[in-house]
């Protein structure tokens, strides 16, 4: 199939990015922008690895058609939050309480709790069970999760 | 191996043009059935035509005597829509137990019409509230009721070359009514239901004076549950109507045992279902 090229923000930069429109965003952002941070679990949306946002909206990756992207559409991976000397409060409390144990679903995690903390700075525990409901881990128990998610959005409001 | 075909609309008329010149390409919007049922291998699918870019399909109209959602509005669209909210909260409700947020934030009620599941969550909710569906060809365009609209399993109205764009709902005047709109699957994000039920009832002085049942998963197509209706119509709500009540659901309908549940099962707890909603309306009168 001819390939398409797409000009969007990728991890706030600009990028002119040439893919085959039936391809897996997925799979463009894993082998083509060689980003490998967005994990496959199920490809059927159903595990949450491969969560990003596209315009600070929470999708699976593995769902989105690249030909589905617009010109100008913002995406951000778990790349884009901070880097191993830049880490986000997020990312600092996933490993200060244990959110993280083998690591296969904490860039979906990141991604989804980063969306939920956008929209709500104060989220309670239930709600953040319902934000990450979408995401799978096989390890934790959830429990040291929603710990990591509930004292990053402290740290964030200024309150520990 | 031949090309895959991708065929982009950018507005309305387009889309309705490419979905008639291209029958065999299914249109592709959220994507959150058509893709996965293509990467599994259950579908074969040799092109598609995007339509999930469309503004007009996305938009949903507040109008003076009905509401209009755009076949690709998602289920977060319709979560987050005011108009929605009020006039029609069974739908709000089915629409959020769909899938987790990235699933609703990607799925539209759009594509969970066709993809025509009888386990098609918001499918039982549209049956209540009487929607209608808008189907375009480059010909013009027809509004088929939902009672006519799914057919057998899997199979619906919609004609090589048309188009679902619109599905509309009456403003209809429920103040005296009691809904309620139940999911039982085997947790509760994520789950393809095993049995979805919709009900609203209109209860005065312990008797119902109307009410209306409808079921997902339970026949090839959503339905209503007209015997069972007609058995509680103006009847005062005790004990024994309540056990009437269970009974009549669970025969009413003769469900098929599949990956997700048994026929027994969906029986049984459907009845189950319509002994909450009705004990819960005696209380609240």
């Amino acid at each position: 199939m001819t390939k398409v090229v797409k000009k969007v923000q990728l991890n706030g930069v600009e990028k002119m990015v040439e893919a085959s429109p039936e391809s897996r965003l997925l799979d463009v952002i894993r082998l083509e922008l060689n980003l490998t941070g967005t994990k496959e679990g199920c490809g059927e949306g159903e595990c949450g690895a491969c969560s990003i946002l596209i315009n600070d909206t929470l999708i699976n990756s593995c769902l989105v058609l690249f030909g589905q992207l617009n010109d100008g559409d913002k995406i951000l991976t778990v790349e884009g939050l901070g880097d191993a000397k830049h880490l986000t409060s997020l990312q600092e409390c996933f490993i200060t309480e244990g959110g993280t144990q083998c690591g296969m679903c904490t860039p979906g995690m990141l991604i989804a709790a980063h969306a939920l903390l956008i929209k709500n700075p104060k989220p309670t525990r239930e709600e953040i069970a319902e934000a990450l409901a979408g995401n799978l881990c096989r390890c934790t128990g959830y429990k040291k999760i929603i710990d990591s998610v509930e004292k990053a959005a402290k740290i964030m409001r200024g309150e520990s | 191996m031949k090309d895959f075909v991708y065929h982009k609309a950018d507005n309305l008329p387009e889309a309705v043009a490419l979905n008639a010149a291209y029958p065999d390409y299914p249109p592709l919007a959220g994507g959150t059935d058509l893709i996965v049922q293509w990467r599994s291998g259950i579908r074969k699918l040799d092109g598609v035509v995007d339509i999930s870019c469309v503004d007009e399909l996305k938009r949903i109209y507040d109008e003076k005597k009905e509401i209009e959602i755009g076949a690709c509005a998602t289920h977060s669209d319709i979560i987050g829509n005011a108009a929605v909210k009020k006039h029609l909260p069974l739908l709000v409700q089915a629409c959020m137990s769909i899938g987790a947020t990235q699933i609703q934030n990607r799925g539209t009620i759009g594509g969970n019409i066709m993809n025509a599941s009888p386990a098609g969550d918001a499918l039982p909710v549209l049956l209540i509230y009487d929607a209608e569906m808008l189907l375009q060809n480059v010909k013009g365009e027809r509004w088929v009721p939902v009672r006519d609209f799914f057919k057998s399993y899997r199979e619906t109205a919609l004609e090589s070359g048309e188009l679902l764009a619109k599905i509309r709902f009456p403003k209809r005047d429920f103040f005296d009514y009691r809904g309620a709109y139940y999911k039982i699957g085997t947790r509760r994000a994520q789950a393809i239901s095993k049995v979805s039920m919709c009900v609203m009832a209109s209860v005065s002085h312990g008797a119902i004076k109307d009410i209306m049942i409808s079921l997902g998963s339970m026949a090839p197509v959503p339905v209503r549950a007209r015997g069972t209706e007609a058995l509680l119509k103006g009847k005062v709500i005790d004990d024994n109507l309540i056990h009437t009540a269970e009974r009549s659901l669970a025969d009413e309908f003769n469900p098929i045992d599949d990956v997700r549940s048994t026929a027994q099962y969906r029986s049984y707890v459907c009845g189950a279902l319509i002994v909450k909603f009705l004990r819960e309306s005696r209380i609240k009168k």
